[in-house]
């Protein structure tokens, strides 16, 4: 796509966002309802009271057996989270209390609205794990409103309306809302918040789907939309000639980058191995499919959220093993539970009060204040690699002190595990590297983590999205300091390493591999064949050299002129 | 009237999972069953959003009371949900 961006309700020209996920995607939007206007106070009805009566009973049953079917769809703690939500539908107090206040003369939807209304005051005054439920809840009382009075249910669809693949258009998405999809059903994400390394942006890579986040103004477009995840363009009401045109344009580029297969490795042969990053089993095929060499960030968490205790030591082995075995010989890097902050796990709360999570025990700290799920853990990857060909490497999240390495690399050792590693993605452990180094055995840069720590920016917040790029020569000064010096191998398995030009810089540092999810390797595999290290090394020196991310974005490119050839 | 005195053990108290399977136990049996914390006044056990409202977190103690037949049966059930760790 060629153009500046410009800012919606401008005509039909394209809305800039920030492109996260690659691609070219076109069909109708399909924006998210952001709430069911709340009925007026007051409403009464006309008729009998029984009549009104049954007709909340069924809405309250048609939403619950609505959230029911989709629980089972999910399968798994998706079941079991849209289970209870189920069951609030059901809740025998809350009919009684509609059923109440309908005999008051309050037509149906007010009803409901008040009746749930004294149960989020309840839960909201709770505060902390319930007062979180009450979005649960509100998500109840706006299916039911929505079905009393005939406007859109919110949520997902979870089919594409006669078959057309639509373009999902939210402010954000929750996890929740994105369970349920495929590219066979989505094909865009566009939302007005959310940055790089969002779970949107995590999810649409790893689903192959193109998104563009941080796009201002996004919930009100519609039509048809045209979205390039890569420019980070949106089109509204593209002629069809124009369609076909990006498309064949995109895929074009697709079979170019095809054209370059093999393990990663610049034009002079310097060796880089291409890793995946994976959520779980379910992302094997697609990492094999992209032609990953291995694994090099394998994460757990999905085992272990949305549930009341630890998964048991049989069910973890069996998760681990599924994935060492699909990389004979490979390498296979697994992180230990990553727990807290914006991945809190019902059965691991934190210690105390946490006003800021993001600084508050998690990962590794979680790990030390209950060293029992982080040794049964260690001892099912160790029973899990017995009899598997694959060269099996487990890492610690949010390490900071060297200290901290030491006592993960010994209940690694401890556990019969061969090699320890940890992830730096806290300033202080990129600073002192080489003090970490003498007590483990490999490193893997986690950039978005290290960016969030490093520039004090929450990576949740679309409006602090600048200061989220990886291109930031501070982030890359930090990269050179955890690579340089040590002598241990150093990997990055951050969302920095799908950029193409910015995995040649990485390369250029010293970086010994780079993990992403699998959509982003064909790109990498081919920006990287064509150029040599020492295009590499300048790249880098360039960027390192620039004032500001986009400069040292622009610095970079100079030195890379196979990017522009492969349309990256 | 039949009741039980239960300590909460659970990391979670009685939310989460523990609360689901604690009141879907409860919506089962034909017979009404109340739950509450000590002087505080009951809540019908078989309501998701009650229970939750109870807002019981680990270490407190509550009382399980119900009336009926199955009675002794249903609160031992009750009260094992209740304290399992």
């Amino acid at each position: 796509m060629t153009g500046a961006g410009v800012s919606p309700g401008n005509g039909h020209g394209p809305v800039k966002g920030v492109g996260v996920s690659p691609g070219i995607g076109y069909g109708p939007a399909y924006v998210l309802a952001e709430q069911v206007p709340e009925p007026p106070v007051g409403e009464r009805y006309a008729g009998e009271a029984g009549p009104e009566k049954d007709r909340v009973a069924q809405a309250l049953e048609r939403v619950a057996a609505e959230l029911d079917r989709r629980g089972e769809r999910a399968g798994g703690q998706g079941r079991e989270v849209l289970g209870a939500q189920a069951m609030m539908a059901r809740d025998p107090g809350l009919a009684v209390e509609v059923a109440a206040l309908v005999d008051t003369g309050l037509a149906a939807p007010r009803a409901v609205f008040e009746a749930f209304q004294k149960y989020r005051d309840l839960l909201t005054a709770a505060g902390g794990y319930l007062g979180e439920r009450a979005a649960d809840l509100d998500d109840i009382r706006d299916r039911v409103i929505a079905v009393l009075t005939g406007v859109p249910m919110p949520g997902v669809p979870e089919e594409a309306p006669g078959g057309v693949p639509y373009v999902l258009v939210a402010r954000d998405l929750a996890p929740a809302d994105t369970a349920v999809l495929s590219s066979a059903v989505v094909a865009a994400f566009v939302t007005e918040e959310g940055g790089p390394t969002s779970h949107t942006a995590i999810l649409a890579r790893a689903m192959g789907v193109p998104a563009v986040v941080a796009c201002p103004g996004a919930t009100t477009l519609d039509g048809n939309l045209l979205v390039d995840g890569g420019a980070g363009l949106v089109e509204r009401e593209p002629e069809p000639h124009r369609v076909e045109q990006v498309r064949r344009a995109d895929a074009a580029r697709r079979r170019l980058l095809a054209e370059t297969t093999g393990p990663g490795r610049t034009a002079d042969g310097h060796r880089v191995p291409l890793l995946a990053n994976l959520g779980g089993p379910a992302d094997v095929p697609a990492a094999l499919q992209a032609g990953a060499e291995g694994v090099g960030l394998y994460r757990t968490e999905f085992l272990f959220l949305d549930r009341a205790s630890a998964p048991s030591a049989r069910e973890q082995e069996e998760a681990y093993r599924a994935v060492l075995e699909a990389f004979p010989r490979g390498k296979v890097v697994v992180r230990t539970l990553d727990s807290g902050a914006d991945k809190p796990l019902a059965f691991l709360p934190p210690p105390g009060e946490e006003p800021n999570p993001a600084l508050g025990v998690r990962g590794l700290r979680m790990g030390r204040h209950v060293p029992e799920v982080l040794t049964g853990q260690l001892q099912a990857l160790a029973r899990a690699a017995e009899g598997t060909s694959a060269q099996l490497q487990v890492m610690a999240p949010m390490v900071a002190t060297a200290e901290e390495a030491a006592w993960f690399a010994a209940a690694c050792r401890t556990a019969g595990l061969p090699e320890a590693g940890v992830m730096i993605e806290i300033p202080a452990a990129a600073l002192r590297s080489a003090d970490l180094a003498r007590f483990v055995d490999f490193f893997s840069i986690g950039t978005n983590d290290l960016a969030q720590y490093a520039f004090a920016a929450d990576r949740q917040l679309g409006v602090l999205s600048d200061l989220q790029d990886a291109w930031q020569p501070a982030l890359l000064d930090l990269v050179a300091l955890a690579v340089g010096g040590h002598g241990r191998p150093c990997g990055v398995c951050g969302e920095a390493a799908a950029d193409p030009a910015l995995a040649c810089v990485l390369a250029g540092l010293g970086v010994g591999s780079l993990s992403m999810g699998a959509a982003g390797l064909p790109a990498v595999r081919a920006a990287l064949a064509r150029h040599t290290l020492v295009q590499c090394r300048a790249a880098a020196g360039a960027a390192r050299a620039a004032a500001s991310g986009e400069q040292a974005r622009a610095a970079a490119r100079e030195h890379l002129p196979g990017l522009s050839e492969l349309g990256l | 009237m039949a009741e039980r005195r239960v300590t909460v053990v659970a990391e979670v108290g009685l939310h989460a999972r523990p609360a689901a399977t604690f009141v879907q136990a409860a919506a089962k049996a034909p017979i009404e069953v109340s739950v509450c914390k000590l002087n505080r006044d009951p809540v019908n056990a078989k309501s998701i959003l009650a229970v939750m409202g109870l807002d019981v977190r680990q270490g407190e103690e509550i009382v399980i009371s119900a009336e009926g037949e199955g009675a002794e049966e249903l609160l031992d059930e009750l009260a094992a949900i209740a304290s399992a760790p």
